[in-house]
């Protein structure tokens, strides 16, 4: 299992700070229902590099738990910046700062050290290139973004989330943490009995 | 030590302490209750041995019944695939022309095929499937990948501009920002579109120099009539439906910057029964829409 990239843990830290767990859950529960519209029920392994965790109890919009890569970059951009444009019935409140306001990365890598002192295992490669892969990550065409992939393998998401280059915007991480969301480890799909062993 | 003292109008004991004038009663506490208390207490301790409970270094402990909500999911789940095995084994395997004629499948999909919809796809394509501005109406448009069930399944399967290795591919360059057009080329090709899909037809030298520019440019991608290819995804031009909106200035923008739509895979995510049920679902809903 993967830890998460920089530009995915400042999309986690703007998914904490606009409440977006007070809605939604990241949890699938043992039930066929669940199962049968999300896909594969929750594991613990899959929260072990969650500090906290974001399971939730509340369900105002669905469950997020692997909505990675279900929808494209340009619907979530369209969508958290108005709900309302492509879900003419949702009640999820317009986001319209995320596209306006800049990203702060040079704190990044202090975050990814206080998941470390927590147990996340970052080294400290990841940790010294954190604001250089955050950029990497969202301009594929830069020279920065071998180095992510390098870092974070392969199957790390590198795109320009929010339809731009440059400047990272709020928008480009919380769009890369949703894209990442339950595909960190394919446990949950290959092993369904992995965990009792 | 003052004697215990019985109080005359409740006949209970009181605890035998006077604090200026009053007394206290001891009154004991009912043996319902304590039986309740009691009882629920053997229950919880026999509860933990029954069932999971003690966490242990290596595990936890498993309980006597050996109950399992994992192992109860994957039951109830095994059960209703095998309910469903009627269906979907035909759905997964069988020709999809063939099914398309076949009333009883076509029930199922027009039956279960709405709530996989609404689930998956409506939140680009819209509930009733027919789109919204930068997603391609897909119970009336033309479809720009083909229009048959193996072709739609296919596309449901592998997406387009996906993360999937076998994924569509489709861009529209940018014409403008890349500088193979002009600004007043681009104006002149918006002009001809609009005429060609809305009207009214260009003065004849506009129209011959602007489908000069067209035939030059577009017609590879999108054919020299223009009224799009298979092949390479490209839509139709001539029709009133249109992806990112038809009015010049929205034509303007998609020649000057390009276009590059994503839809995502779904295989992996959705069954092989469940992807040729969307294929088959979706086509119904053409043929239903007049």
């Amino acid at each position: 299992m993967r830890v998460y990239t920089p530009l995915e843990v400042a999309g986690r830290n703007i998914y904490l700070r606009e409440g977006c767990y007070a809605c939604h859950s990241q949890m699938i529960r043992t039930l066929r229902d669940e199962v049968d519209r999300y896909g594969p029920y929750s594991l613990a392994v899959e929260s072990s590099y969650d500090h906290p965790q974001l399971w939730g109890s509340k369900r105002t919009g669905p469950d997020l738990a692997r909505l990675g890569n279900k929808y494209s970059d340009a619907w979530h951009v369209t969508h958290m910046n108005n709900p309302r444009d492509v879900v003419p019935e949702s009640v999820m409140p317009a986001y319209r700062w995320l596209l306006r306001d800049q990203l702060k990365t040079e704190d990044l890598g202090d975050h990814l050290r206080a998941m470390r002192a927590v147990g996340v295992p970052y080294t400290d490669e990841q940790i010294q290139f954190a604001a250089q892969d955050a950029y990497g990550q969202a301009n594929p065409d830069s020279p920065e973004a071998s180095g992510v992939a390098e870092r974070y393998g392969e199957a790390t998401n590198i795109r320009t989330f929010d339809g731009r280059t440059g400047p990272l915007t709020d928008m480009d991480a919380l769009v890369a943490y949703l894209q990442m969301l339950g595909t960190l480890t394919d446990v949950a799909h290959t092993s369904e009995t992995a965990e009792v062993e | 030590m003052a004697l215990k003292e019985r109080d005359e109008f409740s006949g209970q004991l009181t605890t035998g302490h006077e604090w200026n004038g009053i007394k206290e009663l001891n009154t004991p506490v009912p043996k319902l209750l304590w039986a309740f208390l009691i009882t629920m207490a053997l229950f919880g301790l026999v509860w933990t041995v029954l069932m999971p409970s003690w966490p242990g270094i290596n595990g936890y402990f498993r309980g006597l019944l050996g109950a399992d909500q994992h192992q109860a999911v994957q039951q109830t789940l095994a059960e209703a695939n095998a309910e469903r095995a009627v269906w979907a084994d035909r759905l997964a395997t069988e020709d999809l022309a063939a099914l398309q004629a076949d009333e009883a499948i076509m029930n199922v999909v027009r039956s279960a095929g709405p709530a996989l919809f609404v689930d998956n796809c409506a939140a680009c394509h819209g509930p009733s499937a027919t789109g919204n501005v930068g997603y391609p109406n897909i119970a009336e448009a033309p479809m720009m990948w083909g229009s048959d069930p193996d072709t739609v399944a296919e596309t449901i399967r592998v997406g387009i501009n996906a993360n999937h290795p076998e994924t569509r591919f489709a861009q529209m360059l940018a014409f403008g920002k890349d500088q193979m057009l002009a600004g007043e080329e681009i104006s002149q090709l918006a002009d001809y579109l609009v005429s060609i899909s809305a009207g009214p037809a260009l003065p004849e030298d506009q129209r011959l120099a602007a489908n000069d520019l067209f035939l030059n440019n577009c017609a590879g991608c999108h054919g020299e009539d223009a009224a799009g290819m298979v092949e390479s995804g490209a839509p139709n031009l001539t029709d009133t439906f249109w992806t990112y909106a038809g009015d010049r200035s929205t034509i303007r923008q998609s020649i000057y910057n390009g276009r590059q739509g994503t839809m995502p895979a779904w295989e992996g995510r959705l069954s092989t029964a469940q992807i040729r049920m969307l294929a088959l679902y979706v086509l119904d809903l053409r043929t239903a829409t007049p």
